[in-house]
């Protein structure tokens, strides 16, 4: 994974502010400045906007529409998550759907029963996983490296599974099972998988010793490791429950378009990792939260669903999606170091010994290494 | 550091061997695509049923275009020059009969993104969408729910599966854009000698269908002296269409002609032998914008290509979603309807409109268009 | 044992140039490789014509890998190039739709310096705004290509719309060698020989390897960066001018996807995507291999289907292999190094 300069920024949570006044304030701020809270207010603040500017956005039907273009994104975003926060990525994730897809095609065309091919897509996502996985922690090799080659290989297998074709007689009854709606409301009950899935991911990374070792792990590797934590086995893991899920995502794919082709999903990766990083999760790794990434999905969703009903036309959306990545970035990083500015501020009343406070780092920098690859 | 290999490989060994069962057991029953045949088969009839009970049985041919009918093309990929010609042959129509235009499309040419922009027309409730499928199938779900929610739809260019449409705009018959290629590729190399095809993506709709035509074309007596030798993919993809020209060229040096029934692929492949030794040995043809080819035309590295005229066909396929819309028509093949400077059409077999012949451009009449 | 150390250090350190330069070495190999295997199917592989098509197909991606790999060893990315070149190319034909009688230095100028404006952009807020490269840049290739978008709408610049004398540029030989490709190993040589000789260049790699140590030292690593993001829109500029000379026919999908293709070209070609190290040479290197892949697979008529699968598995390899090879540098480094000092 690319880690960036010398301008890594630390950090600085809020218990590591010096004990005074500032400190509640801080603490007030240094929530506000988490981007977490924030796009959770803007996707807020868009929901309302667009519902009540935007003709046709605030219904049940529109609801379903915008979740159903979103489930798949939403599946992938998750395990990309915890595999960001470890300071790994992932780009193979939409190849590895695309290849579980035609496999999927492919079977169905050999004759065997969907019950059956189900269950093999996601373990053939698991295996893509391991691979990944082994590379990664095995070889050792950069993951931003290696899933780019990924990328290109699950992606030409997946023509070499299925050729030109594009299988497209499932069964109604399978196809209907990714886009039935709940009676009553538009919503469809596929987002129920990913509700559960989302809890489920959500529990472990916030609630669990493994989520916050995984934490550790991004934030600091060499100490990770001598802390005890498994750094290769979780890594190991995490690209496997990867595989899988892109597996998973690869058969709602394929039944909810009714189409299983080698092209599925084509350049859905970045999308992915757009939404991730829009949702708070430091590329450095150990920072971002579950609840931030699933806002930055909807909240993509949200944004391309509502101009595209208001008629604007896909320059735009583009232009608003980079905007919002860049400012998802560059504003955190604006409030911290006002935040910093303030503190220099306040100890350069303050008697030192040390007279260069030039060469003053806010508490707990130190600690910040770059893990020599 | 704790290592508990035996528990660790006992749980695995536990997760493999339900699974197992879970895939034995589901494999011994199981929906598997013979017997789901029969269940399809009804379904599919069931929704060309249900779309075809049109409230008035048969069209009302005097029935007048209301104003004011919301048409919205979605071609396979906005910004794509090729499309954008053809909305402008729509907006022209649509201006004649007083509605309202709108072209929409994705930036990336896929079905998903299509399905997309179909749910948004649904919600917005236009009246007609005019669309161009990526994919025959996968947008079927998201038409049939914007027919539901009373739109009418027309393809053209790449049509989906019949059932979720009412009426689809061919260019040409395919077996007209074949035949046409395989005319002009054997008058240029005087009916004998070894030729290949240059075509889009793969898994292209159309580009396939016509491919398969010419294939079956070339089966006749008249060209039996020449031999289809290769099919390559370009993708749509001017530098992917340049490697495998130049492929081409390297593993049959004796290729008299190249088809390339796509507009990107044959602009390249014209390039490509324009700036080569191989210019004037071997001729370029198939389907291509007269913008594009006329430098080739002109400087006599293709002769004759063919194409039909995109404004005419968007023209064409927005008065006929007005035509439904109004109830003039319901699609059903034998009737006819006004598609005003154009004239009158027949729906032929299987709810197809056709625009008519290719047209076959070359240096006599290339400066005569632009598009 | 420091004077065991010292007589030990230049051999290890010759041995580890030695390994270094092997990794080009290795590229070029299987090359060498590819080539022969194609030309024994095919002996047409090797004809004039064919090496010229090779060369001017690979000009453009090795500008374009060239640019990227000076920010990936300052340990940053780029992934805004395909962008940068899809609005300077469009850009170029707009110009000379617009003014067909300007000479073509002048449009390489501006071709140039359009690229390096966006690079500007890009560099000054990864510096300036000190964010991660990786995010910014992800946000520029969705902004420049939306700007793209709007600019182009459906236009399409053809071959007929612009200057004989431009398009002919782009298929122009001398002594039998395409222009583009000449271009291309200019562009090469120069920033190979910067970052080789100049100070400023040395620093790149110093700011790659550790960024601490960089700023420590006294390297001014804000500056050197925003240099790199620069030069690198300024290369994809002119990639841009050459891709417009090139293919003739220009619209608002130019150059679209092309980044991860400029990457591995990169990482292919020896340059860790941690910074700090690779050459130049060897990511052109590695940027004709990716070419030559595509052409040698169309002409041994491997199935279509199959060739992008083997473009991943060769960056695969490379990349392990470059793996392999960096630890094996390592630890003769570490080998001949006093130990426990």
């Amino acid at each position: 994974m690319v880690r960036d300069t010398a301008f890594e920024r630390p950090d600085v949570a809020a218990d590591a502010l010096p004990d005074g006044p500032g400190r509640e304030r801080g603490r007030w701020r240094s929530a506000l400045a988490s981007w977490d809270t924030a796009v959770l207010a803007v996707l807020a603040l868009t929901v309302l906007v667009a519902g009540m500017l935007v003709d046709g956005f605030a219904t049940q039907r529109n609801a379903g529409f915008l979740l159903l273009d979103v489930i798949a994104i939403g599946l992938l975003a998750l395990p990309l998550t915890l595999i960001i926060i470890t300071g790994e990525i992932d780009l193979s994730i939409a190849s590895a759907l695309g290849l579980c897809s035609a496999t999927m095609g492919w079977l169905w065309l050999e004759g065997l029963p969907l019950e059956t091919i189900i269950p093999l897509c996601i373990a053939l996502g698991a295996v893509l996983g391991v691979v990944n996985g082994l590379f990664v922690t095995v070889l050792g090799l950069p993951s931003l490296a290696v899933t780019i080659g990924t990328l290109a290989l699950y992606r030409g297998l997946a023509f070499v599974v299925l050729g030109d074709q594009a299988v497209a007689d499932f069964p109604t009854s399978f196809k209907s099972l990714a886009t039935a709606k709940i009676a009553g409301t538009g919503i469809p009950y596929s987002v129920l998988p990913l509700v559960v899935l989302a809890i489920v991911f959500a529990i472990l990374l916030h609630f669990t010793p493994f989520g916050r070792s995984l934490y550790v792990i991004g934030y600091n590797r060499e100490a990770a490791a001598f802390s005890g934590i498994p750094v290769l086995r979780t890594k190991f893991l995490l690209f496997v429950a990867s595989g899988a899920m892109a597996g998973f995502a690869g058969v709602f794919w394929t039944l909810r378009f009714g189409s299983a082709r080698g092209d599925n999903a084509t350049g859905l990766e970045l999308a992915v990792v757009a939404a991730v990083l829009l949702g708070g999760v430091s590329i450095f790794g150990g920072k971002g939260a579950l609840h931030g990434v699933l806002a930055g999905v909807l909240l993509m969703g949200a944004l391309r669903n509502a101009l595209q009903l208001a008629n604007v036309s896909a320059d735009v959306l583009s232009m608003v999606t980079g905007l919002l990545l860049i400012a998802s970035v560059v504003i955190p990083n604006v409030a911290l170091r006002i935040r910093e500015a303030s503190w220099r501020c306040a100890l350069a009343t303050v008697p030192r010994t040390d007279k260069s406070t030039a060469s003053w780092q806010p508490p707990g920098a130190e600690d910040r290494k770059d893990p020599t690859p | 550091m704790r290592i508990l290999p035996t528990s660790r490989a006992m749980r695995t060994g536990a997760v493999a061997a339900v699974s197992a069962a879970l895939l034995v057991l589901s494999a011994c029953g199981g929906t598997t695509r013979d017997d789901d045949g029969d269940d399809d088969a009804q379904t599919g009839d069931e929704t060309t049923d249900e779309s075809t009970a049109d409230p008035a049985a048969g069209g009302d041919p005097g029935a007048e275009i209301p104003e004011g009918l919301s048409i919205t093309f979605l071609p396979k990929q906005i910004n794509n020059p090729y499309f954008d010609i053809a909305a402008a042959g729509g907006e022209a129509a649509v201006g004649e009969f007083a509605g309202e235009f709108n072209q929409v499309g994705p930036s990336d040419a896929t079905a998903s993104s299509q399905v997309s922009y179909i749910n948004t027309l649904t919600q917005q409730g236009v009246d007609v969408i005019v669309t161009s499928a990526n994919d025959p199938n996968a947008i079927c779900p998201a038409l049939e729910e914007a027919r539901g929610a009373g739109a009418k739809i027309v393809t053209y260019d790449s049509d989906t599966d019949p059932s979720c449409r009412d009426v689809f705009v061919n260019q040409a018959s395919p077996e007209g854009i074949a035949q046409v290629q395989i005319e002009m590729a054997a008058e240029l190399i005087g009916g004998e000698g070894q030729i290949a095809i240059l075509s889009a993506t793969a898994n292209a709709t159309n580009q396939n269908t016509w491919i398969g035509l010419m294939e079956e074309e070339l089966q006749k007596p008249e060209y039996a002296g020449i031999e289809l030798v290769a099919t390559v993919y370009g993708d749509d993809d001017d530098q992917k269409s340049f490697q495998e020209t130049q492929g081409l060229m390297q593993s049959y040096p004796d290729l008299k002609a190249i088809i390339a029934p796509t507009t990107v692929g044959i602009a390249a492949a014209a390039r490509y032998i324009d700036g080569s030794e191989y210019k004037g040995q071997v001729h370029v043809t198939g389907l291509g914008t007269p913008n594009q080819m006329r430098e080739f035309v002109h400087n006599g590295t293709v002769e004759k290509f063919a194409l039909w005229n995109p404004e005419e066909l968007g023209y064409l396929a927005a008065w006929t979603g007005a035509a439904l819309a109004a109830g003039q028509i319901t699609g059903a093949p034998g009737e006819t309807f006004t598609a005003g400077e154009l004239g009158e059409y027949e729906i032929g077999e299987g709810s197809v409109v056709l625009l008519g012949p290719p047209t076959v451009f070359d240096s006599s009449n290339i400066d005569d268009f632009d598009f | 044992m420091t004077t065991a150390a010292g007589v030990a250090r230049p051999a290890g350190g010759g041995v580890a140039m030695a390994l270094m330069r092997f990794r080009e070495l290795g590229i070029l190999l299987a090359l060498v490789l590819l080539v022969t295997v194609t030309a024994v199917s095919n002996p047409r592989f090797l004809s004039p014509q064919s090496v010229r098509d090779l060369l001017l197909a690979a000009a453009i991606l090795v500008i374009l890998a060239v640019g990227q790999s000076l920010v990936i060893i300052t340990r940053n990315v780029d992934l805004s190039v395909g962008s940068i070149l899809g609005l300077t190319a469009f850009g170029t034909g707009a110009l000379l739709v617009a003014q067909p009688g300007l000479p073509l230095v002048a449009v390489i100028a501006v071709g140039m310096a359009f690229g390096a404006v966006l690079g500007t952009v890009n560099g000054g807020l990864v510096t300036l705004a000190k964010v991660p490269a990786l995010v910014v840049t992800l946000g520029t290739l969705y902004v420049f290509r939306g700007i793209d978008y709007a600019w182009a709408g459906g236009r399409q610049i053809n071959a007929a719309d612009m200057p004989r004398s431009f398009l002919d540029f782009g298929t122009q030989r001398v002594f039998g060698v395409p222009v583009l490709a000449l271009i291309a190993l200019f562009v090469v040589l120069v920033a190979g020989w910067c970052l080789g000789n100049l100070r400023s260049g040395r620093e790149f790699y110093a700011i790659g390897s550790d960024p601490a140590a960089a700023v420590l030292y006294g390297i001014p690593s804000g500056h050197r960066i925003f240099v790199a993001f620069v030069v690198n829109g300024a290369l994809a500029g002119l990639a841009g001018v050459l891709y417009a000379a090139r293919f003739g026919t220009l619209d608002a999908t130019a150059g679209s996807g092309l980044e991860l293709q400029v990457v591995a070209a990169a990482v292919v070609g020896g340059v860790a995507i941690f910074g700090g190290s690779g050459t130049v040479y060897g990511a052109a290197l590695g940027a004709v291999l990716l070419t030559t892949i595509g052409s040698s697979l169309a002409v041994l008529r491997v199935s279509p289907f199959w060739q992008q699968a083997v473009v991943g598995v060769l960056i695969v390899g490379a990349i392990a292999l470059d793996r392999l090879l960096s630890v094996r540098v390592a630890r003769r480094l570490q080998g001949s190094g006093p130990r426990g000092a």
